[in-house]
């Protein structure tokens, strides 16, 4: 853990120097993702293979990003790009694999164990905690849960004693990411996003974050906001880029709208299975490095295979 | 004669008999759904189950088992989807009688280790996953009952690493600790249903599995494992308990 991501004071004054625009955030991919710096603590919304912001992470491979803290709750193959293109030293997070059907991850093993790249663990409350402690604006917040276990010393959480019962609680470090990289089911072009079916935790990076970088499946007319703003779960003046990107989450899912490509998941593990992590290189190649735009990248998979994965999603939540 | 049954069966239908009706259970994916979407079609209609994944009172969708806890198959006609800190807030505030959990390591106290294999964290001979949810499960829970395959390899003496805290070391440890709440109450395992001593907290037999000895528990265990006199028989699946079983698992996908 760095001093500077639970900072409060110094992510106040860094929020209070920045302008908060109510205005036009439509841009590209390219120009959003490049305001990711090398060494930035970046956090990525979704949770494992649901909502992740694939297409943001994509371009920031693509434009060679290093020393990255990537930070997620639950990581999945987004992560393992991260190690494979060398752009993380380290990840902050409570579980890293693809799924149950998957096993370990070879990839994650393979950086962690070689000391490649830094595995801080927190529970998956824990990790929460820190966005939400960031997103009030407190340097921490108290919980009674990681307590006792040998995480409290790994992840450097400390304790507080209660100052009305005595008892000793949690003391959970605020994170406050440098950016943000958020999906979202849809958003006017000033940024106002609603997302449907499982919130994650995209509310609390938002707040969190010094900048946040949004894709969209959809961009809809500022009135389709302003008629159902209860749904509206990040404000525009909190977002400084917005790119439309239909499928942006592929082959992960977005709620309602496409389920998880399973298949691709044991193509590419298969490919690791038989090939070792260097399968990940050839798969980046193909996948991010090699497809100019994320089109091109959609293609690969096919608008049959997008199609089906539409109609698997209404199924589960029609 | 009764039917014969797979271990992974075996486990969900031991699981879904810890299930008490006008509970609430907090459970992982795979066996531990399946044990407490079984409980709810017998003994525990009015069970609510929770998923980490920010999901309150799904209703599995038979042959779409969910992969993981938070996607859209494990939200199936839910009750509710709040964010995943919010759910797990909801344990924290106590509203949550019962946490179902697995392990890669577990010790004789009940602690859980599903982070590294190996004495040194930051170079460790074998990165597991991580805690995911399990550390704040068996924190925050009234309750937990532990689903387990039972091999020695897993049942070690002592955890290389306490990612979920059990009973510590026993003897009040885990509330000096500062968990003043909550621990392993059972684990349910292939071969038998194991409790702790109130004292020492160590692990000890209640009962075996038909057709199970305490040798055979011995030979697969790590360390000695209490018993007095000679454990009871737990009575084996029923039909009518395994054909709910399968009948949500048609692929057989965590049934085996």
């Amino acid at each position: 853990m760095k001093a500077a991501e639970y900072d409060y004071l110094a992510a106040r004054r860094r929020l209070e120097a920045k302008a908060k625009s109510a205005g036009e955030k439509l841009t590209t991919v390219e120009d959003a993702a490049a305001r990711v710096r090398d060494g930035d603590v970046v956090a990525a919304g979704g949770c494992l293979f649901s909502r992740t912001p694939m297409a943001l992470v994509r371009e920031v491979l693509r434009q060679r990003r290093q020393g990255l803290t990537l930070v997620r709750n639950l990581m999945c193959t987004e992560g393992e790009f991260m190690m494979a293109a060398g752009a993380v030293e380290r990840v902050v997070t409570a579980w890293m694999s693809i799924g149950l059907p998957w096993g370990v991850s070879r990839v994650m093993r393979e950086y962690v164990e070689g000391g490649k790249v830094a595995f801080e663990e927190w529970s998956h409350l824990a990790l929460g905690l820190r966005f939400r402690a960031a997103a009030m604006g407190v340097p921490f917040l108290p919980t009674l849960t990681m307590l006792g276990s040998d995480l409290v010393g790994v992840a450097g959480m400390k304790t507080v004693t209660d100052p009305y019962t005595g008892q000793t609680l949690g003391a959970v470090p605020a994170l406050f990411p440098d950016v943000a990289l958020l999906h979202v089911h849809r958003a006017d072009r000033f940024g106002n996003c609603q997302i449907d079916g499982y919130p994650h935790m995209d509310a609390d990076i938002a707040r969190a974050a010094a900048t946040v970088l949004v894709t969209t499946e959809e961009v809809v007319p500022e009135e389709e906001i302003r008629r159902q703003p209860d749904r509206t779960v990040i404000p525009g003046f909190l977002v400084d880029a917005l790119v439309l990107q239909p499928f942006g989450a592929y082959p992960h899912e977005c709620y309602g709208l496409y389920e998880a490509d399973f298949e691709h998941f044991q193509e590419y593990t298969d490919a690791i299975q038989a090939g070792g992590v260097r399968a990940v290189a050839d798969y980046l190649d193909r996948y991010v490095y090699g497809p100019a735009s994320y089109v091109a990248y959609l293609d690969l998979f096919g608008g049959e295979r997008l199609a089906r994965q539409r109609r698997f999603a209404r199924d589960l939540t029609g | 004669m009764t039917a014969p049954y797979t271990p992974g069966e075996l486990l969900a239908v031991m699981g879904a008999r810890q299930l008490r009706d006008d509970t609430t259970v907090f459970a992982g994916v795979g066996i531990p759904l399946l044990a407490a979407a079984l409980a709810q079609q017998r003994q525990a209609p009015r069970l609510t189950m929770v998923i980490e994944g920010g999901i309150v009172g799904p209703q599995i969708k038979p042959g779409r088992l969910p992969i993981s806890t938070n996607e859209m198959r494990a939200g199936h006609r839910a009750q509710m989807l709040p964010g995943i800190t919010d759910t797990f807030l909801l344990a924290q505030r106590g509203f949550l009688d019962l946490g179902f959990m697995g392990g890669a390591q577990i010790d004789q106290h009940g602690n859980v280790n599903t982070s590294v294999l190996g004495t040194d964290y930051w170079r460790p001979k074998v990165r597991l996953p991580g805690t995911g949810g399990a550390n704040d499960i068996i924190s925050l829970c009234r309750e937990v009952i532990i689903v387990t395959p039972h091999e020695r390899r897993r049942f070690v003496p002592r955890v290389d690493f306490i990612t979920s805290p059990g009973w510590l070391d026993g003897d009040g440890s885990r509330r000096r600790a500062g968990l003043l709440f909550g621990g392993v109450s059972r684990v349910v395992t292939t071969l038998g249903i194991f409790g702790f001593d109130p004292e020492t907290r160590r692990m000890r037999v209640e009962a075996l599995h038909p057709g199970v000895s305490l040798d055979a528990v011995r030979a697969s265990t790590g360390f000695e494992v209490l018993a007095s006199g000679q454990p009871a028989t737990t009575e084996p699946p029923t039909a009518e308990e395994l054909e709910i079983l399968r009948a949500l698992d048609p692929e057989r996908r965590f049934l085996g």
